[in-house]
């Protein structure tokens, strides 16, 4: 009886279960829109100005940007800057070996970031930089605490530092300030890395919308055969009783 | 006589192709009164033959290498014609195996299926659901991504939980002290060449089998019993073909709508069918934060946390997590009932087998979770649970009180 009371008890406390299992950091949800190729054209943009420098993106070929709109001339005069060749794909000038002392670390390649890290957690950590002077770098994040990389966008951003709230014993990052304005004001900063994020979704797949295209296409010839399908099954099984 | 039944005189002298075409299909005589559960079995021979023939496209573009495999899977994305159309099929096959194979088994419990004489086809199909576990574990590493990786770190180590010999057994299967190149070449060879096979066998051995004695139906009850006096047809049955082929191709249908729907607008299914941590290339030296096999393992992973250590060995849970799969080959004569089918058994059995899949699934759940004290006590409750369905079965079946079968299948 006892062993079916703490069994009752535990069932209730399932939800909590639950909950404790997904407490993680709050993150923004990136305006992900994959039919604005705009949008898609600007992030390939913000992507080899910020972060090909450093980041590889080794199986995503330049041509591929056709897909987004672009002609083989535009991605040619526009993204490429070292003598690629359209059929390449995106490699960065950086040697491992350099970014193992700049960085501690190699930049991971990017091809499929949006796939491992997800578009929220990217849009957040790339407006999640801040000032912190006892980081090598100088810069902290609040998503991915201690990271190796530096504010590459602090240009546009400007510089954050973090406001402290308290929360039980610790304190905790309540919101960051900004402290030194820069190029762009933060909402517009917020739409480039939204731009940037949507890129990095779109070419985590660069298929997916082909995909859901054809989807569709498929749905409905199975619908469609259905109804015959079904019609023939009655059609057999009339006699069957 | 046409040239076409000359032709056919022609082959059945050499070979049974018309006997064989009677015997399985157009004059295997099926029960009349199958239900949704009985879509399972045609659509679990639909999915393997959809995982064989992406499965020889992806072997023609995939490298099975440390330094090249997980970038191999992307070219396949991106780069191979309907390559990633390929992939995704493949992955979302793998998932929807387990899916249609569950369902079916599921079906056999309430059904009686594996009750006299149907006991070698519940054995060669707990047999295939062996192979098939094994199948996927090897396949998983393929991607080489961080939970391939780790995960086939977490199993193999299992192995090595095994008292005396386990080190060894454990190099064996690697190859090499850890994870490597090595481990990734024999994996591909077995997941591409042995196990489909050893599967395919099992399959027809299967089939064969069931084929010998007949289907059973959801009412539990022979209908070979009745037989027509002039033409010796059970009265109860009908040809496989036309009526289930027609029918089967409906549930087809549907099967395949749900499949698409995955397959093209939820592929990853929300990190269930292809996990987020796959798209990090595997690395050695950097362990993920959390390791969870893909969901159609994790009821067993979580009977082997739900077990403590003993001496610091992780045995035992293995042992517990080996059991929980050897039992069911002894379900046919665990099961005491005078009934087959759900529809005439007793009160104790619906809830035992209620109970079961309860905590089946809470299993599948807490599987997911990292381990924490309340996810293990109530993962010890469900795996107590679990066991207690298999080896209370023959006092519990028999005392249940039953209703009398029909004579004729209803329904």
């Amino acid at each position: 009886m006892k062993r079916l009371k703490n069994f009752l008890f535990l069932l209730a406390a399932a939800p909590v279960l639950a909950f404790a299992a997904g407490a993680t950091v709050h993150l923004d949800k990136a305006p992900v829109n994959l039919s604005d190729q705009d949008s898609l054209q600007r992030g390939a943009r913000m992507f080899v100005n910020y972060c090909l420098n450093c980041h590889s993106a080794g199986v995503m070929r330049y041509s591929r940007l056709q897909d987004i709109g672009l002609t083989e001339d535009q991605i040619k005069e526009n993204l490429m800057f070292a003598g690629e060749k359209p059929g390449e794909t995106m490699k960065t000038g950086m040697t491992k070996a350099d970014a193992k002392v700049w960085f501690g670390a190699t930049p991971p390649d990017l091809s499929v970031i949006s796939r491992s890290r997800g578009a929220d957690w990217l849009y957040t950590y790339l407006r999640g930089f801040y000032r912190d002077d006892t980081r090598a770098t100088g810069w902290n994040n609040t998503v991915f605490d201690k990271v190796g990389m530096p504010h590459v966008m602090w240009n546009l951003q400007g510089e954050m530092v973090p406001r402290y709230k308290k929360e039980g014993e610790h304190e905790v990052i309540d919101r960051l300030e900004l402290v030194k304005p820069g190029s762009v004001t933060l909402a517009e900063y917020d739409a480039m890395v939204g731009d940037l994020v949507n890129y990095l979704v779109w070419m985590g797949e660069p298929a997916q919308v082909q995909r859901k295209q054809l989807g569709l296409i498929v749905l409905i010839f199975l619908a469609v055969f259905f109804v015959v399908a079904y019609y023939l099954k009655k059609e057999f099984w009339k006699d069957i009783h | 006589m046409s040239a076409l039944q000359k032709m056919m005189g022609w082959v059945d002298d050499r070979f049974p192709l018309t006997a064989t075409y009677k015997a399985h299909l157009s004059e295997y005589y099926a029960p009349k009164n199958f239900n949704f559960w009985y879509f399972f079995g045609s659509l679990a021979l639909l999915v393997l033959v959809i995982q064989i023939v992406t499965g020889i496209f992806l072997t023609m573009n995939y490298k099975p290498d440390s330094e090249l495999a997980f970038t191999s899977v992307e070219f396949i994305m991106r780069d191979v014609e309907w390559g990633w159309l390929i992939r995704y099929m493949h992955s979302t096959g793998a998932s929807m195996f387990f899916v249609v194979v569950y369902l079916h088994m599921f079906r056999g419990l309430m059904y009686g299926s594996y009750r006299k004489p149907r006991e070698l086809i519940w054995i060669f199909g707990v047999l295939i659901y062996l192979m098939l576990m094994a199948e996927a574990f090897l396949g998983y590493l393929l991607p080489w991504g961080q939970m391939s990786y780790w995960g086939a770190q977490v199993i193999v180590n299992l192995f090595a939980a095994v008292p005396f010999v386990g080190e060894d057994l454990s190099i064996l299967i690697r190859g090499d002290y850890v994870i490597s190149d090595t481990t990734l070449n024999r994996f591909f060879a077995f997941h591409v060449i042995a196990l489909p096979l050893v599967l395919i066998a099992l399959v027809a051995v299967h089939l064969v089998a069931l084929h010998e004695v007949g289907s059973n139906n959801p009412d539990g009850i022979e209908i070979k019993k009745h037989k027509d006096p002039v033409t010796h047809l059970p009265l109860d049955g009908i040809p496989f073909h036309p009526y289930y082929t027609v029918k089967d191709i409906v549930g087809v249908i549907v099967f395949l709508m749900v499949f698409s729907a995955i397959l093209f607008f939820a592929p990853e299914m929300g990190g269930y069918f292809l996990e987020a941590a796959n798209f990090v290339p595997a690395d050695s030296l950097k362990t993920p934060e959390h390791i969870a096999p893909l969901w159609y393992f994790t009821p067993f992973y979580a009977i082997l946390r739900a077990v403590p250590p003993l001496f610091g060995s992780q045995f035992p849970g293995v042992v517990a997590m080996g059991m929980s799969i050897v039992l069911m080959f002894f379900l046919p004569w665990l099961d005491r009932s005078k009934v087959k089918s759900i529809r005439y058994r007793g009160p104790i059995y619906k809830i035992m087998l209620a109970l079961f899949v309860v905590s089946f699934i809470g299993l599948g759940y807490l599987g997911l979770l990292p381990s924490t004290p309340v996810a293990t006590i109530f993962a010890q409750v469900f795996s107590v649970i679990y066991f207690l369905f298999f080896l209370l079965m023959p006092w519990y079946t028999s005392i249940d009180k039953t209703k009398p079968e029909p004579e004729r299948v209803t329904g």
